[in-house]
């Protein structure tokens, strides 16, 4: 399939695993941000073709891993409510909340919708004028324009049912958040490429800058990731710091002006609370006061009981870089993708699922 | 930053759930932990596509399957064909061949009459291309508002030739493993279907009547250790599903494994893995490997051929029964999905 064989050419792959080896004189750590990266890395095996010299941590990448279960427990609380239907997306409804899922709720007869874009929980509230639609608006600045775009629609059409219980996301203030703890092991990021796509990466220098580490943007595929570690531990082993574009098949320095548009209208940065990390400064987007009609908490006041606290799950960690999935005691045995303890276990784009889906040894 | 803070989810086992009807992890459980102990089934009964009963001195296959599925009308089939189909091409995985089927309608109050015409038309053509009569069945109608239209269970009975035995405890190690067409266009055609995605070109399902393949393989003596058809949960469920039984480890080559372009494409943007994604006109075979090459044309004979290709081998006994696929930089241990395949969300 065009602009995929050729990205999946295990050829090509294995020269550049090669230039890597012959490239890495010492120790370095890099973190990939994205799920969808993590996933990449370990179902094509390309960990396994990198020197032992590098070490891989996988980031807080995964919108379903970070969504605070306050922001699940809401939705569950909305969904319950009469006349409410709740729209997901598909693979947010299994991450289970301080007690139980959406997955679970819908099974216990809350109307739960899963949906593919938030313009089809739009055409929803259209089609059904005596319900309430939700959107359960999670993700990064990938799926945050389409959430603009539905406000902007819903408010088009005059539809007065249709709203968002807002938890977006934004990936710059989050590695600001990493490679500002004490303790940072991470000299060197590829950026996820299709945040870039949307918001270009100009907003990733400042950070290189502040904290001295090279800042790759980097797509999904196996050459694509072999390119932007080469690219990476090229920078570290030069001693630079810069970003760099590795994705400029997708990635323009700028990103999508239209999108970029969509959220200046309808969002504002707010402070916002990631799961396993605590709360990060305007690391969040929520809606702008002119638009504070379409926050589904402001219009039903959902109840729910406060969180309870930390589990023996290591999400947290393994989020942060700190540890790997397979340094959990729980890791295979009491947490498995069928019975999680963490949401780095239900996603599929987890790092704990990555690993138990395609590094798992025991049968 | 505050520490990390993961509260433990509730268990979520009190209810059905979407993922019990899936064909993954959660199936299986309530099979092994629900159906079989209240049935009183002995633990080591084979899990098969259909069971063997012997009555007299014939061999019986007998199986039955239920059909949900929305839309009721979809690219390549509806919910007729699939019905007769599906339970036809799982008598024909025992190596059987199809004698007779029931039918059990459950209706919505207000269907249209001429909608249920058109779905026991396509019925009736679909059990006279393989050769079997719908003998008996049962009708049911529910108020409006509590089902789909309509609900399609079948069951049907075949005959199992002299001297063959299919089943996973049958693999050997060094067995081919062979698959005879491309994965995932059911799957993605009923979701576009569904959803109303509208791929350019559209993706048809697969849905084909395999009775006819399999009698061609038995018919060339091809000796068949084991047949599966990969309906939902797709070719990587029915391998794992196969290893696990059989106890044994299979290698499977990625790059053997054919999608179309269509399917690739959709299966990309939607975050789905085509090797979990439901068919129902393709199977694996496990035959002995001085057979595979003889079985193989005859897959590739057959319509929709054209892909079937060799995918993999059994291992050497002593290894763990699992599946493993090659991959860029090394292999990939395949495991069954928890709960059904839901698309990603960026």
């Amino acid at each position: 399939m065009k602009y995929l064989a050729e990205f999946r050419d295990p050829a090509a792959a294995r020269r550049l695993a090669a230039s890597i080896r012959a490239r890495v004189s010492r120790p370095w750590t890099i973190m990939e941000i994205c799920g969808g990266q993590t996933h990449s890395l370990l179902r094509h095996g390309i960990d396994q073709m990198l020197p032992e010299a590098v070490t891989l941590l996988h980031g807080p990448g995964c919108p379903v891993c970070v969504t605070a279960a306050e922001v699940i427990d809401t939705a569950i609380a909305l969904a319950a409510m009469p006349g409410v239907t709740l729209c997901s997306f598909g693979d947010m409804a299994r991450v289970p909340g301080s007690a139980g899922s959406l997955l679970g709720a819908r099974a216990r007869g809350a109307d739960v919708r899963m949906v593919y874009s938030p313009l089809d929980a739009v055409a929803l509230a259209r089609a059904a004028p005596a319900r309430e639609v939700v959107f359960l608006a999670v993700g990064f600045e990938t799926t945050a324009p389409a959430s603009a775009i539905a406000v902007l629609q819903a408010e088009a059409a005059g539809l007065a049912n249709f709203s968002l219980l807002c938890a977006h996301v934004l990936v710059p203030p989050a590695i600001g958040a990493l490679l500002a703890a004490p303790d940072n092991p991470v000299q060197g990021f590829l950026a996820a490429g299709h945040v870039c796509t949307v918001m270009g990466y100009d907003e990733y220098e400042p950070i290189a800058r502040r904290f001295g580490v090279p800042i790759v943007v980097t797509g999904f595929e196996p050459v694509d990731l072999l390119h932007g570690l080469l690219a990476c531990l090229t920078q570290l082993e030069d001693g630079r710091a810069e970003v760099e574009n590795l994705y400029a098949r997708s990635v323009r320095p700028g990103g999508n002006a239209v999108a970029q548009a969509a959220l200046r209208r309808v969002f504002v940065p707010a402070p916002r609370i990631w799961r396993g990390m605590g709360e990060i400064a305007a690391s969040g987007l929520d809606l702008a006061p002119a638009y504070a009609g379409f926050d589904a908490r402001a219009r039903f006041h959902p109840a729910i009981a406060a969180p309870i606290g930390p589990g023996p799950c290591l999400s947290g960690e393994i989020l942060r870089g700190r540890r790997r999935p397979t340094d959990c005691p729980a890791f295979g045995t009491a947490c498995t993708p069928d019975h999680p303890l963490g949401a780095t276990m239900v996603s599929s784009e987890g790092a704990c699922a990555a690993y138990h889906r395609y590094r798992r040894t025991a049968a | 930053m505050s520490g990390p803070a993961c509260p433990l989810p509730a268990a979520e086992d009190g209810v059905i759930e979407r993922g019990h009807g899936g064909g993954g992890a959660m199936t299986a459980r309530l099979v092994a932990d629900l159906f079989r102990p209240c049935f009183g089934t002995a633990p080591e009964t084979p899990l098969h596509d259909g069971a063997t009963l012997a009555v007299g001195g014939a061999r019986l296959a007998f199986t039955t399957d239920s059909f949900v599925v929305t839309p009721l009308e979809f690219p390549g089939g509806d919910i007729g064909s699939l019905a007769v189909i599906g339970t036809v091409n799982d008598l024909a995985m025992c190596g059987a061949t199809p004698l007779s089927l029931s039918a059990g309608f459950i209706l919505e109050e207000g269907f249209e009459i001429a909608r249920l015409r058109r779905i026991a038309a396509a019925m009736g053509r679909a059990a006279a291309a393989a050769g079997v009569q719908v003998v008996t069945g049962d009708t049911k109608v529910v108020e409006r508002g509590k089902g789909d239209g309509v609900y399609i269970a079948t069951a049907g009975v075949g005959l199992i030739p002299p001297g063959v035995t299919i089943g996973p405890d049958q693999v050997r190690p060094g067995d081919t493993v062979l698959l005879s067409g491309d994965v995932g266009r059911h799957g993605i055609a009923v979701m576009a279907a569904r959803e109303g995605l509208g791929f350019d070109p559209p993706v048809a399902s697969d849905l084909a009547c395999l009775a006819p393949t399999v009698a061609a393989l038995i018919a060339a003596g091809v000796r068949l250790h084991c047949l599966r058809d990969l309906t939902r949960g797709g070719l990587a469920t029915a391998l794992v599903e196969i290893a696990s039984a059989a106890g044994l480890e299979l290698s499977i080559e990625t790059d053997a494994v054919a999608v179309s372009e269509p399917v690739q494409g959709a299966c990309e943007i939607l975050g789905l893995d085509p090797w979990y994604v439901a068919n129902e006109g393709r199977l694996v075979a496990f035959v002995p490997e001085p057979d595979a090459a003889r079985a193989l044309a005859i897959l590739r004979a057959q319509p929709a051929g054209a892909a079937a290709a060799m995918i993999g081998r059994v291992r050497p006994a002593g290894g763990r029964a699992r599946v493993l696929a090659e991959t860029i930089g090394g292999a990939r241990v395949l495991d069954l999905l928890s709960g059904e395949q839901l698309p990603r969300i960026c």
